[in-house]
């Protein structure tokens, strides 16, 4: 069964700090989902009180109507990987690269040994190196390999390239794509890299200042954004009831980025006053819609 | 599909990518690429291929059948519609006009180029020659 994680009016709060403040979303699957926000606008946060790692303050977060917190049946269905792989769990100092996967084969119902070893090679990764002995990008590929092959049915992924280079980047976003595809599951993927990231999704939650900004189809954002360019007063004429994202003058010329997709008579309109219109970039569009008091 | 295709097409963040997808395809077929009746990548294979999600595939892949430029076999694949150069050429025809007269015209005016000379130009064309 597809599961749904359901997340009503969640808050948390680190002493006088708050995390996250009043978050409702559903997220089910199989799909892939892509959390993005700032920094500190309560991703690991969010992913945290998903996974179980944290108790919310106030609110809930629910895996097919069970509270996941400090509960052992929904908390086997969810496998949180950590950027850094700081989830790769060892217990003491000696432990190699074979001991964290011997560890996750035993805990992870799922758990496929032979994709396990294919990553493994795939990341050049030495089963006998010993885990404090490994590179912050090669720790990073562990929880990769953990996160891939625990085959959880939540599966989710923190900033989990931390430290990869490009070409393992690209061999853990082809291996996330074919693998879903064979086991389709539900995978919520964080990232500060929307450019390379964007593609693999289907859906995009959008976080500003610890509350939910957007939770839309990827394709239908695409078409979301558009910057207007023209002489002043008629890009002012054209933009007058819309939102506007951020707006720029050079000379007597104007650009304005707008949020709202435009049909074939605002282009029309547009093209008659003059106007020019282009697309804008997602990542672009998440920068406009999170900048704030400081842009 | 090969390899070298990959090169080519890349997928930019400015549009709904289905619709680049799916505006891919159309040209392949009408520039003859693709033929009729052959069968086209699936919606897995041009995810993995792409580096995209399989929903965005799907998508791009209902639009099509939905034109009538591919058909369904079911627990075969999609193949290209016997039609479906003839229909896309029919559109492209419909717009040719409007599309690329018009503005090569505006354009010209606006470049203080003669009409006379842009109908010479097309003339050699007519005969066969290089300009």
């Amino acid at each position: 069964m597809t599961p749904t994680i359901t997340i009503s009016d969640l808050h948390l709060s680190y002493g006088r700090t708050t995390a996250l403040d009043g978050i409702t979303l559903t997220v089910n699957g199989p799909r892939i989902h892509g959390l993005v926000g700032r920094n500190g606008s309560g991703k690991t946060s969010l992913l945290s009180v998903i996974a179980g790692f944290r108790q919310a303050s106030a609110g809930s977060v629910e895996l097919d109507g069970q509270p996941v917190f400090e509960n052992a049946t929904a908390l086997r269905r969810l496998c949180l990987i950590r950027g850094s792989g700081d989830s790769v769990d060892h217990d003491w100092p000696t432990n190699r690269v074979r001991h964290a996967l011997r560890l996750a084969a035993d805990l992870r119902p799922n758990w496929d040994d032979d994709y396990a070893q294919a990553l493994v090679d795939r990341f050049q990764l030495d089963p006998r190196q010993r885990l404090t002995e490994l590179s912050t990008g090669q720790r990073s590929a562990v929880g990769v390999v953990l996160g891939l092959a625990a085959r959880a049915p939540v599966t989710i992924f923190d900033e989990s390239y931390l430290g990869m280079d490009a070409p393992s980047r690209y061999a853990f976003y082809d291996e996330l794509l074919t693998d879903y595809m064979e086991h389709p599951r539900t995978v919520i993927v964080s990232s500060h890299l929307v450019d390379e990231v964007s593609r693999l999704l289907e859906s995009v939650i959008l976080l500003d200042h610890g509350r939910l900004l957007l939770h839309e189809d990827a394709e239908a954002l695409r078409g979301r954004g558009a910057a207007i360019t023209g002489e002043h007063g008629a890009v002012a004429e054209f933009v007058a009831d819309r939102t506007v994202l951020r707006q720029q003058h050079l000379g007597r010329t104007t650009s304005a980025v707008v949020y709202g997709e435009l049909g074939p008579t605002d282009r029309d309109r547009a093209a008659a006053a003059g106007l020019d219109v282009d697309a804008v970039p997602l990542q672009d569009l998440f920068v406009h819609l999170t900048a704030g008091a400081d842009q | 599909m090969n390899q070298s295709t990959k090169e080519v097409l890349m997928f930019d963040e400015r549009s709904p990518i289905y619709r680049q997808i799916a505006d891919t395809i159309r040209s392949e077929v009408l520039n003859g690429t693709l033929r009729a009746n052959e069968q086209v990548m699936s919606t897995n294979q041009y995810a993995a291929f792409y580096r995209i999600n399989p929903a965005t595939a799907a998508k791009a892949f209902a639009e099509l059948v939905e034109e009538g430029v591919l058909y369904k076999q079911r627990g075969r694949g999609m193949f290209v519609s016997p039609d479906a150069r003839e229909q896309l050429r029919a559109r492209h025809r419909e717009r040719f006009f409007t599309d690329v007269v018009d503005p090569m015209v505006e354009r010209a005016r606006s470049l203080d180029i003669p009409l006379e000379q842009i109908i010479t130009r097309i003339e050699h064309h007519r005969d066969g020659d290089r300009p």
